[in-house]
């Protein structure tokens, strides 16, 4: 009796183990940017009836890189999605843990579009004004103030004379560090670094005029329809999903075109890439065609079915480079 | 006191009486009044994805085309192509279009649509060489368009289809070829990044097999535990501690026992990530001080003389426990493990340190296949762009609180029909 319990015991346990020794699955981590886009390639792939379909996980970029840097071997990531370069000392972490040839591929762009309802009258913002309205403590005369702007024209006689509500994404989101860069950073005035600490650029006020809205961009949108005057910001993808209701403002006179965002010209704009691990290549199966099905003519470019969901193309010619490195698995530099 | 004095006194106390009642029912009303709201909220945004529309299309099976004959084996009806026939059929919808808007007709349909004429002709082996209509899924702009969840009186570039697709579109309704019907797939497919495709089938297998190993690793080791510490255990300092301990770790923010799962499981035991059998593991952690407090309410709430009157008749200590003791606290432990059970259903923090907050776009057969449950596809699909998971969303919620109004009312079932009321 004992003797066929542990026989059972015994092959469940084999099971579970040569299970995790041999994968057949594509595991991909990572930003959540990415996450909508992998998914897509992901299903397309699964569906062309080879291999099967990758598993996916919504990490954000830190928490990939750091699940994906873990080592070699069939328990690790094999690519992690990243709304941002991978920082040096995450290749370095990578290095250390013997994952030392990581293939960088950039899939596209993303815009983050700061928006308001279709019903609302058309805005031009600069980025010291986004600023001035969201930050925690400003530069009035001279003087280090509390954010003392209630109205968009307290600002600027030229803006409108609206109250300023703001909705934002939480600390935690991915798309407020790339905010918080590329507008708090930038926007933030010289008179105001010269009397407080650089680090301060992206202290959000808090006297109810900026509303930490949640990480659920659909309702975001929802609140932007119901009431015009409020803005919020999020990823061009929800832009292009939901443009029967909301609209971008001009960032210093620029729209978040496409063009805009492929060529950088439109200020919040960044680049997006996934990581992957060249020493899994002749491991996992599919592995190679999955990044040529994801780097492939089906997927980007204005035709692709990327393009569908919100993923801003890179330029023809980056294109192109970046399906040579996937398709020759070249491996980033150290 | 005179007469009139104690009569206004009485009156008095019979308002205040009167008042209380009244803040109670007050109170009730305003709770079922919530309780309302959430309800036809959920379900006016939730119930359209219950249907979907379908295209009737003319599709003649060439045996050319496809390759086949009438004597092919499944096999190869398997590998043959029918993208081809199916975008000559969609080009006779509008005949004679630039190459540019021949690519904006096959966008109407859903990307599975070669694959649901391929299974029709599987099923209708006789239509070779004839030409049948086909029920395709309509892509989710056009779903989203016929529900009335997307406008269509707006200027084309703010529309995520053109003018000449709903033409097309407005075409067929007028021929009666576009059908509003039961959407069985969206409880027989797995999850997809297509909102016309997407179903709750693999989350729902997921959520099946984490419960599962949940029961199968708490309900034993938390009864276990529970009799051993009620009925044997020693009143001292160490069973003391254990007690704070147990009251403790019910309080404990669910994201701890994900990280513990993290640590544990997947980095020590290198047991497999995303799948319901380490899900439910780390819920079953989460779980069993949940199952342990009611066990020891309901051993506590049977009555000693039960016990005195198996140890007169000359039973063991462990006879009186098993034979008299437990099956009368049975009904209390059954209804709190229950309860238990359905809190972990809705649980997703400690799920995404272990991987489980994951796109699965296939259905999990066994607990050791990648999987995601059904509150991580509420979270997913919230957070997805696309109209068409506006109303997926909700209506994942309404299939999430089914299972547990069933769950929670089989619990008090339980409790009503075993319950011995000791008078």
């Amino acid at each position: 009796m004992i003797k066929k319990k542990l026989i059972i015991i015994s092959a469940i346990l084999m099971m579970i183990s040569s299970y995790a020794v041999a994968r057949d699955q594509i595991k991909i981590v990572g930003s959540s940017t990415v996450y909508p886009f992998s998914t897509v390639v992901a299903e397309r792939f699964g569906k062309q009836g080879k291999f099967k379909t990758p598993v996916v996980e919504s990490t954000g970029t830190g928490g990939g890189f750091k699940s994906f840097c873990g080592g070699v071997g069939v328990q690790h990531p094999d690519i992690t999605g990243a709304s941002r370069a991978i920082k040096k000392d995450e290749l370095e972490l990578c290095i250390k843990n013997g994952v030392t040839e990581v293939i960088e591929l950039p899939i596209g762009n993303d815009g983050i579009a700061f928006s308001h309802s279709v019903k609302a009258k058309d805005q031009n913002f600069t980025k010291t004004q986004l600023w001035k309205a969201i930050a925690h403590d400003v530069v009035v005369d001279g003087k280090l103030v509390k954010n003392p702007f209630k109205n968009w024209s307290d600002i600027d006689k030229s803006l409108p004379n609206i109250k300023i509500e703001i909705l934002v994404a939480p600390p935690t989101s991915g798309t407020r560090d790339a905010f918080d860069e590329l507008v708090m950073v930038k926007g933030c005035d010289t008179d105001f670094q010269k009397l407080a600490d650089k680090k301060n650029c992206t202290k959000y006020r808090e006297d109810g005029a900026v509303i930490e809205a949640g990480e659920n961009d659909t309702l975001i949108v929802q609140k932007l329809t119901s009431s015009p005057n409020i803005f919020g910001y999020f990823g061009y993808s929800y832009l292009a999903a939901n443009k029967d209701k909301i609209k971008a403002v001009k960032i210093d006179g620029i729209a978040p075109t496409i063009e805009g965002i492929q060529n950088f010209s439109y200020p919040v704009a960044r680049p997006l890439f996934i990581y992957a691990k060249k020493a899994h290549a002749s491991v996992i199966p599919g592995f190679k065609e999955f990044l040529n099905e994801y780097t492939g003519k089906s997927a980007v470019g204005t035709t692709g079915y990327l393009f569908k969901v919100g993923l801003v193309p890179n330029s023809k010619a980056t294109e192109d480079k970046v399906r040579d490195t996937a398709a020759n698995l070249v491996v980033l530099k150290q | 006191m005179s007469k009139v004095e104690k009569i206004k006194l009485l009156k008095k106390r019979y308002k205040a009486e009167r008042r209380f009642k009244f803040y109670g029912i007050l109170s009730v009303c305003l709770a079922i009044l919530f309780l309302f709201i959430l309800i036809i909220n959920i379900f006016s945004k939730g119930s359209g994805a219950f249907f979907k529309t379908e295209i009737l299309l003319n599709i003649k099976f060439d045996e050319k085309k496809l390759g086949l004959n009438i004597n092919s084996s499944d096999k190869e009806i398997q590998e043959a192509n029918f993208e081809e026939i199916l975008k000559d059929a969609l080009l006779v919808l509008a005949p004679k279009v630039p190459e540019l808007k021949q690519a904006e007709l096959i966008d109407m349909v859903s990307i599975d649509a070669a694959l649901e004429v391929k299974k029709f002709y599987f099923y209708n082996k006789g239509v070779l060489n004839k030409i049948a209509e086909v029920p395709l899924t309509l892509s989710d702009d056009l779903d989203q368009v016929y529900k009335g969840n997307f406008p269509r009186d707006i200027p084309e570039e703010r529309r995520r289809f053109s003018d000449f697709q709903l033409k097309i579109f407005d075409d067929q309704i007028s021929k009666n070829k576009i059908v509003y019907k039961f959407n069985w797939s969206f409880l027989t497919n797995a999850d997809s990044r297509e909102p016309e495709l997407a179903g709750v089938a693999s989350s729902l297998a997921g959520s099946f097999f984490t419960i599962l190993v949940c029961l199968i690793l708490s309900f034993p080791i938390g009864i276990l535990a529970a009799i051993y510490l009620e009925e044997f255990a020693p009143k001292n300092k160490i069973t003391e501690i254990i007690e704070v301990n147990v009251n403790n770790l019910a309080a404990v923010p669910s994201i701890v026992f994900g990280l513990l799962g993290l640590g544990v499981f997947l980095n020590y035991f290198y047991l497999p990530r995303s799948t319901p059998l380490v899900g439910g593991m780390v819920l079953a952690l989460m779980t069993l001080p949940r199952i342990i407090i009611p066990c020891r309410a309901a051993l506590k709430a049977v009555p000693p003389s039960i016990r005195e009157g198996a140890l007169a008749l000359g039973a063991s200590k462990v006879q009186t426990v098993m034979h008299n003791v437990v099956p009368l606290a049975m009904p209390g432990t059954l209804s709190g493990t229950i309860i238990g059970l359905s809190q972990a259903l809705g649980e997703t923090a400690p799920l995404l340190l272990i991987g489980m907050i994951a796109f699965i776009n296939v259905v999990p057969a066994t607990p050791i296949d990648p999987s995601a449950v059904l509150p991580v596809q509420v979270y997913l699909w919230s957070e997805s762009a696309e109209r068409g998971f506006v109303e997926k969303t909700s209506a994942t919620i309404i299939i999430l609180i089914f299972f547990l109004i069933i769950m929670n009312s089989f619990a008090i079932y339980l409790r009503n029909k075993f319950e011995r009321k000791w008078s």
